[in-house]
């Protein structure tokens, strides 16, 4: 098994592997994000207080989860890299971190869209959910800036890593916030005591989306990672030899 | 110790302390990072009485009276246990409706009615079409008239 992982942290090794795993992502996440659009769309049928504006919760959801998702992965990876010296890991904190940005944008913009005529605000400070949502997408920022900061990539791991996992405490208080304090955001629909809070004809494409959305995210997370290592990396011996095959051999 | 178990327990420790030294934080604050109080809360006094504040509750059946030629309305509001009287002169969200949770963001007047300058209506976790919705509040009033004429029976 050490073996497995060994070689998964090998540079060269993760680049073709990565490279092999992309089209199947991006395929499936087509797929799912199609049929969820369209199902979404078309024939889920409208809420019976909100009428057809609910239907923004199948970009909204898709979205937040994946900026926690995201920040999970950027924690853990840049965590893993901090302990054990694993160089590839920080490059996965640092090709996660745009994207994770990305989402955390989107949940908020889509989330504010719903809230002027269903809340009747667009935003509201002070409320717990959606201040520390916000919180995340400074911790995106500082991350990144830390990151361009700092010329010595291996500074940067180290420095950037720390912020990172300093920041994961941030994750349970977005889960929890709306369970915790009183908030304008109401509680969660899907993963609660129960089950579902939602009908299968709207659940269905919601979880096409969520799947389509994670297939995407990984399929343009292992992209990046590959040019992140790429880049990296560029002095060693296998990339020469990978961009100049004909002269690498002298 | 080797040197990547003195990192691992060094990482550890850190988001461990971190961990507890939030939380610590978050529980010292409690009282202030609450969004809203309920009307409970107002009815005992435990409000901030030197600023604005927000008061949330459900909508009374029956309670909101519009001024006519004019935006201005009242309503009661509850958390089934106490009711508070609120007036609001501006534009209601979509979702405002009688029985729906809703927050108020204003003050008291010296009458103890609550003067909202904004009014937002809270969503919960329910998502259904309207025929679901129909059909539950048919099943919640039959299941009603059993157990009322259940009662009446003995």
């Amino acid at each position: 098994m050490w073996t497995f992982f060994h070689k998964l942290a090998s540079p060269p090794h993760f680049y073709d592997l990565a490279a092999k795993f992309i089209p199947w992502f991006a395929v499936l996440g087509f797929v799912f994000v199609a049929y969820g659009t369209v199902a979404g769309l078309f024939f889920a049928p409208a809420d019976y207080q909100q009428g057809d504006a609910f239907r923004i919760i199948y970009v909204h959801v898709p979205a937040a989860y994946l900026s926690m998702m995201a920040y999970m992965i950027m924690a853990v990876s840049a965590g893993i890299g901090l302990v054990w010296r694993i160089k590839l890991s920080h490059a996965v904190a640092a090709a996660a971190a745009p994207l994770g940005a990305w989402f955390t944008f989107l949940a908020l913009a889509t989330g504010s869209i719903w809230g002027r005529p269903m809340w009747g605000t667009w935003w509201e400070w002070g409320d717990p959910r959606l201040t520390s949502e916000l919180i995340m997408l400074f911790l995106y920022f500082g991350y990144m800036a830390l990151r361009a900061a700092i010329d010595d990539p291996a500074k940067a791991d180290k420095a950037s890593a720390v912020l990172a996992l300093v920041g994961a405490v941030n994750i349970p208080i977005i889960h929890f916030s709306v369970e915790w304090w009183s908030s304008l955001h109401q509680g969660a629909t899907l993963i609660r005591e129960g089950g579902p809070a939602i009908q299968t004809s709207m659940l269905y494409p919601l979880l096409a989306m969520i799947f389509g959305f994670t297939f995407l995210f990984g399929a343009l997370l292992l992209g990046r990672v590959r040019t992140e290592v790429l880049f990296r990396e560029r002095r060693s011996r296998w990339v020469y030899n990978l961009v100049l095959p004909d002269e690498g051999r002298g | 110790m080797k040197p990547r178990r003195q990192r691992l327990l060094a990482v550890g420790l850190t988001i461990a302390g971190i961990g507890i030294a939030t939380a610590l934080t978050l529980q010292a604050f409690k009282e202030n990072m609450m969004f809203f109080v309920s009307i409970t809360e107002v009815e005992n006094g435990n409000y901030p009485e030197d600023r604005n504040f927000r008061v949330g509750g459900l909508v009374v059946e029956g309670s909101v009276r519009r001024k006519p030629g004019d935006l201005e309305v009242t309503f009661e509001l509850t958390d089934l246990v106490n009711t508070l009287t609120i007036t609001h002169d501006g534009i209601l969200p979509d979702l405002f409706r009688e029985g729906q949770g809703i927050i108020a963001h204003g003050r008291l007047d010296d009458q103890g009615i609550f003067i909202a300058d904004e009014v937002l209506a809270k969503h919960d976790e329910n998502y259904m079409p309207p025929e679901v919705a129909e059909s539950l509040a048919e099943h919640a009033a039959a299941q009603e008239a059993v157990l009322s004429a259940e009662k009446e029976s003995q």
